[in-house]
């Protein structure tokens, strides 16, 4: 199926570009009519991929992260959230909820678990010293949809 | 992402507002770490009403300062969370280990 809108997005690795990582998907996101839930639901999921990109993928170095988001015409978005850090061996192990590699910096391990559940779909494919990048799905029902089902009732 | 630090005999209410994400939970630690061993306090009171955003790097946050709190053989209230920190937090089960009011 062909994207009916794409966005590409480019920024240093560093922390204080989290919130303007998820603040730009979301506004990309804003043509499908999202509820406020839905916008906050990628917004935390895109913040915790990021996030892993900053303080795992690059370890505080300053790198690239990139991000390409595609709009479908069922209402999906795809989102892919990619580093050219130093990967993950084991990412069934790094799925799992409250491993993390960073305990000494108070990070909870829920990076994942949090993309898991607010997202439809989470794809993660990674090869050591070569990068990671996430795959987050989700499909918005727009509120005029949901007009036109509860004005049915 | 800000904190308004009250500190009473030895509670400490730290009100935070803005966004609570990786970059924003180092200096809120600073802070409150700062303000609970100033005031030996025995009991922390996070006040979530102006929170706008929380990733689960507020979780981190969250439980760094209950075991800090637990040392002291001291407790932490999460007060006033809005609907959707509430659910990052029930994702986390911090319902289980502090208290929600």
């Amino acid at each position: 199926m062909k994207a009916s809108n794409t966005m590409r997005l480019c920024f240093d690795s560093r922390s204080a570009n989290e919130s303007f990582a998820r603040t730009a998907v979301a506004a990309f996101l804003c043509t499908l009519d999202p509820t406020v839930e839905e916008l906050t639901d990628v917004k935390t999921a895109v913040s915790e991929a990021v996030t892993n990109c900053i303080v795992h993928g690059y370890r505080e170095k300053i790198d690239k992260v990139y991000i390409t988001a595609n709009i479908y015409s069922d209402n999906r978005v795809v989102i892919k959230i990619r580093d050219k850090g130093c990967g993950i061996a084991d990412v069934k192990k790094a799925m799992e909820p409250l491993f993390t590699t960073a305990p000494e910096e108070e990070r909870a391990g829920l990076g994942f678990a949090v993309m898991e559940s607010l997202m439809d779909k989470v794809k993660v494919f990674s090869q050591p010293d070569k990068g990671t990048t996430v795959t987050l799905e989700k499909r918005i029902v727009s509120k005029g949809e949901e007009y036109v089902h509860n004005s049915r009732d | 992402m800000a904190v308004e630090i009250q500190i009473r005999d030895q509670v400490v209410q730290a009100y935070l507002s803005g966004e609570i994400d990786h970059h924003s939970a180092v200096q809120l630690r600073q802070q409150i770490d700062e303000s609970v061993l100033q005031a030996d306090a025995r009991q922390l009171i996070l006040d979530f009403a102006m929170v706008t955003f929380m990733d689960s790097s507020g979780i981190g946050l969250v439980m760094g300062r209950f075991r800090l709190m637990q040392e002291n053989e001291g407790t932490v209230l999460l007060r006033n969370l809005p609907a959707p920190i509430r659910k990052v937090m029930k994702l986390a089960g911090l319902d289980k280990l502090a208290e929600f009011i």
